[in-house]
């Protein structure tokens, strides 16, 4: 091979040496890898990508354009992290592996689309106008004419993103204050999200009524922001700690626990400290997140009879960014009539995985195929998953094959139950 | 060498576009299996979807006498998945199919890059499954197993690959496409898939596998038994194979190895034991019980500090992972390490374990030991920091003196993990000049031209670069000629 250069990385933010280390070339993460199970090849799998970030450090390799594919082309699931017996973090490795590239410049990839995604996405008041205009583009007939002309065929990734879309729900924010049912617990603040709150108001209605009936006072400040989870998945950390910083500020101190109902945001939120060590106020925060499935599960709640059959699907950062994987199925199974089997590869990447699926197409396409085929095979008539981006991913496979099949967040479905046995109805949450 | 423009364009009329590894930083990642320290990029890397592809690139590589290499999933410890010559190296990896599965039969024929697990995977709940177990398993491909003849702890009683390998195809290294073996167990002639069961990609590349099915055994037992000394588990290891009782699996770790899957995987060993022993029976219902019963009694006897029998499926599982994925896990200790494979006559354990521990002391080595006890197959780990040259040098030095110390007691430079060219040279030490040089002449008829996986598992000779050779006799110095 070449002879040895200057280290790739430089600056702040470089792949912690001591943690590449920790890599004994075992290979267990190989079949857990989605980029690895589609193509059967080293360099897009963890431990290729590994090897390739610390050659990089070790100044074999420069930041090639071969290596940033390789990178970009990872959907930063960390199912490599479950798997692993070293306990490499791989998330945090590839994160500012990618923060490297990202800074010293790159040109292979979209810019202009990610500039775009990211002057949206982590914005959830622009991204509410933009949805509210595409509401219009739906309602309107004018999605049918453009689909019908197939003017998106020329842009590929401009295509992925319209056809992700859901119908747009009319907005409906969820109360600033909802008190607690029956005996008091505490009192919780809910992260609001950006896709959740616009796309899935719904999910963030539920959330609030589920753990009101729990016990806990839900407060929900409207002006919250994002959660950065797109930021420091894609390497942007300086960003990344302005907006830990900055809902850390708008969050209410005095709650016991802050909980998420995205599975991506519950997961950022956790690491916030390893990103900004010292500060006392954002470990507090990251220390006290929870997933909404871990303050339900032992929550008794007037759940009514549900004759359906369910299927679950492991979001990634749920299971492998939170290792919450029992606590959804426990509450599921507890619905009186309701079966719940269980999903072949239900760990396995769906292909949304935060923006990757508008930057990847072709990828999150056959991630998609993959799990839209076990999902049929369950017979299930209800997939549920706890992350809006796969609702969205699985949303989509469903809607284009024409499958009859209803795709939900878990704490939907805990709602329906609940309508089921008839108290503390929707109606009863105040605007 | 690098390869010359004509032999990429061959190859990429054969493959698809996708399919061929050209890119440097593509190379570099098949530049060493789990034997990090062995590196050899190749050429280029091909991923052949089928027979047919497999088939070609081998008849590219003859016309241009261009090496080959094959590789499943990366696991190997003995680099034996890397290329030293460079060359052509075949990812097996998007062969994965289970082309049939005959319950009746009771067997299955697969593509050699699926990955061990996922056999039993697809057969488990009509019951069966496949035996072979390398700690790898969840990664491991089987034409990997059938390369390198692979163990693993339930070999123990139920035998290692070789005996669950009814058949294969291979594209040798003439290009030729053969079956070797079949579905049905007698066949007249000579025994080939014998022959090529563990010929470590020196006869041609496997491109399918007729492996045999058993069905699953009525009841399992999994008893975890510590102990204050290791010496205690060798003399518990012995008196249990001593007493008749060949159990599923007989594996013991040692608290180095106990530390390092505590940290990793939780497994529940407990971690003040000097050594554990992790002991599996299977078979109808009261047999298990018997065995089970007779040798916690043993494991009593010999001081064991407590006998835990796993309740349910799960624990045991967790068990199983622990020593399962023991290899990773020493990450949490140590950067790199070099793992044997050597075996000793199982009435020495006691013995061989004793000098274990002498000769990483004296060259002041951090050991870890994971093995299978049962039959002797010793898995010393000798950690170092590899970025330490006195460390290694250290550490090369304990590892060699072990082995020695192995075949003194009448062992063998390898049990499972295979030969590779890791311990090519080794083989010296136990096979006699003409033993090797018929192993040689019969790699010759598979391999013409001396282009599958060069350098693996027989010792190359220095002055030609192929095969062994007798060695001259060794005159005695000032000896008139």
């Amino acid at each position: 091979m070449a002879e040895t250069l200057a280290p790739a990385f430089t600056g702040a933010d470089v792949p912690d040496m001591a943690a590449l280390r920790t890599c004994v070339h075992c290979g267990i993460c190989l079949p857990v890898c989605p980029t690895y199970r589609v193509l059967g090849e080293e360099m897009d799998s963890p431990r290729g990508r590994l090897y390739l970030i610390r050659a990089a450090a070790e100044g074999r390799i420069g930041l090639t354009p071969s290596l940033t594919r390789h990178l970009d082309l990872c959907l930063g699931c960390r199912a490599c992290e479950t798997a692993c017996p070293s306990g490499v973090p791989f998330g945090s490795l590839l994160e500012t592996a990618r923060g490297q590239v990202e800074r010293q410049g790159r040109s292979t990839t979209p810019r202009l689309l990610g500039r775009l995604i990211f002057a949206l996405f982590p914005r959830p008041d622009r991204l509410g106008a933009a949805l509210g205009a595409l509401g219009l583009y739906q309602r309107s007939g004018l999605q049918r004419l453009v689909r019908a002309a197939g003017v998106l065929r020329v842009a590929p990734r401009l295509a992925a993103m319209e056809a992700l879309l859901p119908v747009v729900p009319r907005r409906a924010d969820v109360p600033v204050l909802t008190p607690a049912r029956g005996t008091r617990r505490g009192r919780v603040a809910l992260l609001t999200g950006c896709v959740q709150r616009h796309l899935y108001p719904d999910v963030n209605r539920a959330t609030a009524r589920l753990l009101s009936l729990a016990g806990w006072d839900v407060v929900a400040p409207p002006a919250q922001g994002c959660c950065g989870g797109l930021d420091l998945h894609a390497g942007r950390l300086d960003e990344l700690r302005l907006r830990a910083r900055a809902l850390t500020a708008a969050l209410p101190d005095d709650v016991d626990w802050v909980v998420t109902n995205a599975a991506g945001c519950g997961s950022a939120m956790r690491e916030y400290a390893h990103w900004l060590p010292g500060d006392a106020g954002v470990a507090r925060l990251a220390g006290r997140v929870r997933d909404v499935s871990q303050l339900l599960v032992d929550a008794e709640l007037p759940l009514g009879r549900l004759g359906a059959t369910v299927t679950y699907h492991d979001a990634c950062h749920l299971v492998h960014g939170q290792k919450v994987r029992n606590e959804p199925r426990a509450l599921l199974a507890r619905i009186p009539g309701l079966r719940l089997v269980e999903l072949a590869d239900s760990e396995l990447c769906c292909g949304s995985a935060g923006i990757y699926n508008l930057l990847e197409p072709a990828m999150a396409e056959r991630l998609l195929a993959m799990k839209i085929e076990r999902i049929v095979q369950t017979g299930a008539r209800i997939v549920v998953a706890g992350n809006p981006g796969c609702l969205l991913q699985i949303a989509k496979g469903v809607r284009e094959r024409g499958l009859d099949l209803e795709v939900l967040h878990p704490v939907q479905v805990l709602a329906r139950a609940l309508d089921q046995g008839r108290s503390f109805g929707e109606q009863d949450l105040g605007r | 060498m690098a390869l010359t423009r004509d032999v990429i364009d061959a190859l990429r009329k054969i493959l698809e576009p996708d399919a061929l590894v050209t890119s440097p930083e593509g190379r570099m990642v098949y530049e060493c299996d789990m034997h990090t320290l062995y590196k050899g990029a190749p050429d280029v890397v091909a991923l052949p979807r089928t027979t047919e592809q497999v088939q070609a690139i081998v008849r590219v590589c003859r016309e241009h006498r261009v090496p080959i290499v094959p590789r499943g999933s990366g696991t190997g410890l003995i680099g034996g998945a890397m290329a030293p010559r460079g060359g052509v190296m075949v990812g097996l990896n998007r062969m994965t199919a289970i082309l049939d599965v005959d319950l009746p039969n009771r067997c299955a024929t697969v593509q050699p890059g699926l990955i061990n697990l996922w056999l039993t995977r697809a057969v488990a709940e009509r019951g069966y499954f496949f035996a072979p177990d390398p700690s790898s398993q969840m990664v491991s491909s089987i034409g990997g197993n059938v390369s390198t003849n692979a163990g693993g702890p339930h070999c123990l009683k139920y035998g290692i690959t070789t005996n669950h390998v009814l058949g294969l195809q291979m594209v040798t290294g003439a290009g030729d496409l053969v079956w070797l073996g079949g579905k049905t167990p007698e066949r007249p002639g000579y025994d080939l898939t014998g022959a090529a069961v563990g010929s470590e990609g020196t006869f041609g590349l496997v491109t399918a596998v007729i492996v045999r099915l058993l069905h699953a055994p009525e009841a399992v037992k999994t008893v975890l038994a510590p102990f204050a000394t290791i010496d205690d588990a060798s003399e518990t290891v012995s008196a249990i194979i001593a007493a008749g009782i060949i159990p599923a699996a007989l594996e013991m770790l040692d608290q180095v190895m106990i530390q390092a899957i505590e940290d990793g995987v939780g497994a529940g060993y407990p971690r003040e034991a000097a050594a554990v022993l992790l002991i599996e029976l299977d078979g109808p219902r009261a047999e298990v019980e018997a065995q089970g019963e007779r040798c916690a009694a043993i494991a009593r006897e010999h001081r064991a500090l407590d006998v835990r029998v796993a309740r349910d499926e799960a624990e045991r599982a967790l068990l199983w992972k622990g020593r399962k994925e023991a290899a990773g896990a020493v990450g949490r200790i140590a950067p790199a390490y070099l793992l044997q494979d050597a075996v000793v006559p199982r009435s020495k354990l006691p013995e061989i374990m004793r000098r274990l521990q002498e000769i990483a002391a004296r060259h002041r080595v951090v050991m870890a030991n994971v093995f299978h006890a049962g039959d002797g197959n010793l898995h010393p780990l000798i950690c170092y920091d590899d970025r330490d040259p006195d460390e290694l040098r250290r550490a090369t030095e304990a590892n060699e003196e072990l082995l020695s110390a192995c075949i003194a007691l009448g062992g063998s430079v390898t049990g499972e993990h295979g030969v590779g060219l890791d311990k090519a040279k080794k083989l010296t030490l136990q096979y006699a000049d003409a033993d090797l040089n018929f192993m040689y002449r019969l790699r010759r008829v598979f391999d013409p031209d001396h282009l599958m996986n060069p350098d693996k598992m027989l010792p190359s000779h220095p002055a030609c670069g192929e095969g062994f050779r007798p060695a001259r006799p060794v005159l005695p110095p000032g000896a008139w000629i």
